[in-house]
């Protein structure tokens, strides 16, 4: 194992309840709190313990994002990544770019693993990893909760909606990471003042021979119609009574 | 006219009742033709059983022996051999589903569309965002075959009563070997499946522990009713993944969800939008739960609990 790629997208902090704009042009994101997705902080976790566990192997961690997202780069590097690269864009990219582009730092860097969130917490897409793995023409585990390295291969448990399943894949590979995988450790200060002298290197999607596609158009955003305020029952005769008024019992 | 490819989900003896939902979801597009694809060592019996599907016109059974479990890497290039055909092509947001078509759309270089709610038009859907905080609604380029996942809980299972033609198929697909099926491990019951069941009784962190939990299965087994849990109860090892509920478990949508010892945190909420009726019980009159509950009862679980069961009887 020499190297991990883990990508890492800045999103809304997960507890940030967000707000639709009133014209319906999208979310309001001045001022809101970011992070670093809490599927791709996972993802890095995972990649650090493969490097501790003995392999050595160096993690990059990748971002394709405004020039902000620096910030969350610094904070991979702060856990303990090696080397960061932020692909800087203006505004979001779709998954299938977000993919080709993984796809080009991939083909310069030839990593043995390439680890993802299984999704990312505003677009909720749950596609990036799988494309990735695609266009890579590479094996893909998705949803993993386990994950096992030897001899140039993995055994991998995925979570799927009837329980466990247990693949194996040749390396190199995409794995895409669930929650139960591991807990991401937290960043300690003299860790943060290391990571300001690590690499992070800007490039763009033009110099990686990206052209950014827009494939699909959002029409309007709109907030989720609102439950009706319910009744406070007092006891558990009142509760079977009303359940039962309304047939459900 | 619209023709539709839906990946059809199955165990190799029942069709997956998210198959169905996604019948209903392509039924809405106007002047659809609906085909769904089985992929399978032997597909015999799940295609009789997809073939009498109201709606469905045909059924493809793509039968060979690397089939035989569903691995995203060895159905994709097979899909892609038959999309040429189709304008759509169709999965279930369920773990399958998920895994497989962005594997499909990448491989034709086309954008995916994940979690389609809603059905404006043929290439025009509504879709949630932010754990369904926001919902938007995109749009495709007809040029191009729209691939997309479709949101089980937002639609009904299409009806029986229909009798499509079923159709073996091969396709030239030369398919990989470097991803392979190891085995499954799963903690099957004969109670009420979770996706599909009418009533569910869920339980939080509160529980304390797995022992704790028979409490929820005996009261729900009173009113046959499928088990979940939350996040933080699955993390803690009182129940298993595959009944966890919310934004990263699964999305439900039945008559009645009974959430107990669960405080309503929004990833946990996502899942359960769609219930008819949320009943919450939690000692903490200001747990968010309640801001979204039809009926709420504050109080102390395990003396609840014990006394519901006797009173529903
Ligand atoms: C990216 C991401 C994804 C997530 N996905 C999910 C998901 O899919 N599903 C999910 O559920 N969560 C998810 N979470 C976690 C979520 O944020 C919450 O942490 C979790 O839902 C809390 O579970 P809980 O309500 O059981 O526990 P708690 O929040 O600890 O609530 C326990 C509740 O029990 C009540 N209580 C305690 N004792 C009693 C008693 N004796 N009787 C009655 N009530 C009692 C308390 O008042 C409290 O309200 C996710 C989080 C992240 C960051
Ligand atoms: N712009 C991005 N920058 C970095 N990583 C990304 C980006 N977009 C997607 N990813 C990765 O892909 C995963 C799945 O994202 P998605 O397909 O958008 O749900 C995320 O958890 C990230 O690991």
């Amino acid at each position: 194992m020499q190297k991990i790629m883990v990508c890492i997208k800045r999103v809304v902090d997960y507890n940030v309840r967000i707000r639709v704009k009133p014209d319906g042009s999208g979310v309001m994101l001045d001022g809101v709190k970011m992070s670093v997705n809490p599927f791709d902080e996972i993802a890095l976790e995972e990649a650090l313990r493969i490097k501790e566990r003995g392999s050595n192997a160096e993690v990059l961690a990748v971002s394709i994002g405004v020039a902000d997202t620096q910030q969350q780069l610094r904070t991979a590097l702060a856990m303990g990544a090696d080397r960061a690269i932020l692909v800087q864009v203006d505004a979001a990219v779709e998954p299938l770019t977000a993919a080709q582009t993984f796809l080009a730092l991939a083909r310069k860097e030839n990593p043995d693993l390439i680890f993802l969130g299984k999704q990312a917490i505003d677009d909720d897409a749950n596609q990036t990893g799988q494309m990735l793995a695609a266009l890579w023409d590479r094996p893909q585990a998705t949803f993993a909760s386990k994950i096992e390295i030897a001899d140039g291969k993995a055994v991998v448990t995925r979570e799927v909606d009837a329980g466990l399943e247990t693949i194996e894949i040749d390396l190199p590979a995409v794995v895409t990471v669930d929650l139960r995988l591991n807990e991401p450790r937290y960043v300690k200060l003299p860790d943060i003042m290391k990571a300001k002298k690590k690499p992070l290197d800007v490039t763009t999607l033009e110099a990686l021979g990206i052209s950014r596609g827009q494939l699909l158009t959002t029409i309007k955003t709109e907030p989720p119609p609102q439950r009706q305020k319910g009744v406070m029952v007092k006891d558990v005769a009142e509760l079977v009574a009303v359940l039962k008024k309304k047939g459900l019992i | 006219m619209s023709k539709i490819l839906i990946l059809g989900e199955h165990d190799g003896m029942t069709l997956n009742p998210a198959t169905l939902k996604c019948v209903t979801c392509a039924k809405e597009i106007a002047d659809s033709q609906i085909t769904v694809a089985l992929f399978g060592a032997d597909t015999a019996a799940v295609a009789v059983q997809a073939a009498a599907v109201l709606g469905v016109n045909k059924v493809l059974r793509i039968d060979r022996p690397e089939n035989a479990h569903p691995l995203a890497a060895v159905f994709a290039p097979q899909i892609v051999a038959l999309a040429v055909d189709y304008t759509h092509v169709f999965g279930p947001s369920t773990s399958f589903g998920k895994d497989l078509t962005p594997r499909v759309a990448a491989l034709l270089g086309v954008p995916q569309v994940s979690d389609l709610m809603a059905v404006e038009g043929a290439y025009r859907f509504r879709r949630p965002i932010y754990a369904g905080n926001a919902l938007v609604t995109i749009e495709a380029d007809p040029r191009r075959t729209l691939i997309a996942t479709v949101r089980v809980a937002s639609f009904e299972a299409a009806p029986p009563g229909g009798s499509a033609t079923i159709e073996l198929r091969t396709t030239g697909a030369s398919l990989p070997t470097h991803t392979r099926y190891l085995g499954a491990k799963s903690g099957s019951t004969d109670r009420p499946d979770l996706q599909t069941a009418a009533r569910v009784v869920s339980g939080g962190r509160a529980l304390g522990s797995a022992e704790n939990f028979k409490l929820l299965f005996s009261f729900a087994d009173k009113i046959g009713a499928a088990v979940g849990a939350s996040r933080a109860a699955v993390d803690a090892g009182y129940a298993p993944n595959e009944m966890q509920v919310g934004q990263t478990g699964k999305i439900i949508s039945p008559e009645i969800y009974i959430a107990i010892g669960i405080s309503g945190a929004i990833q946990h909420l996502t899942g359960i939008k769609d219930a008819r009726t949320i009943v919450a019980i939690n000692k903490d009159g200001e747990a968010p739960i309640f801001e979204v509950a039809d009926v709420g009862l504050v109080g102390d679980l395990f003396q609840i609990v014990p006394e519901l069961e006797r009173l529903v009887g």
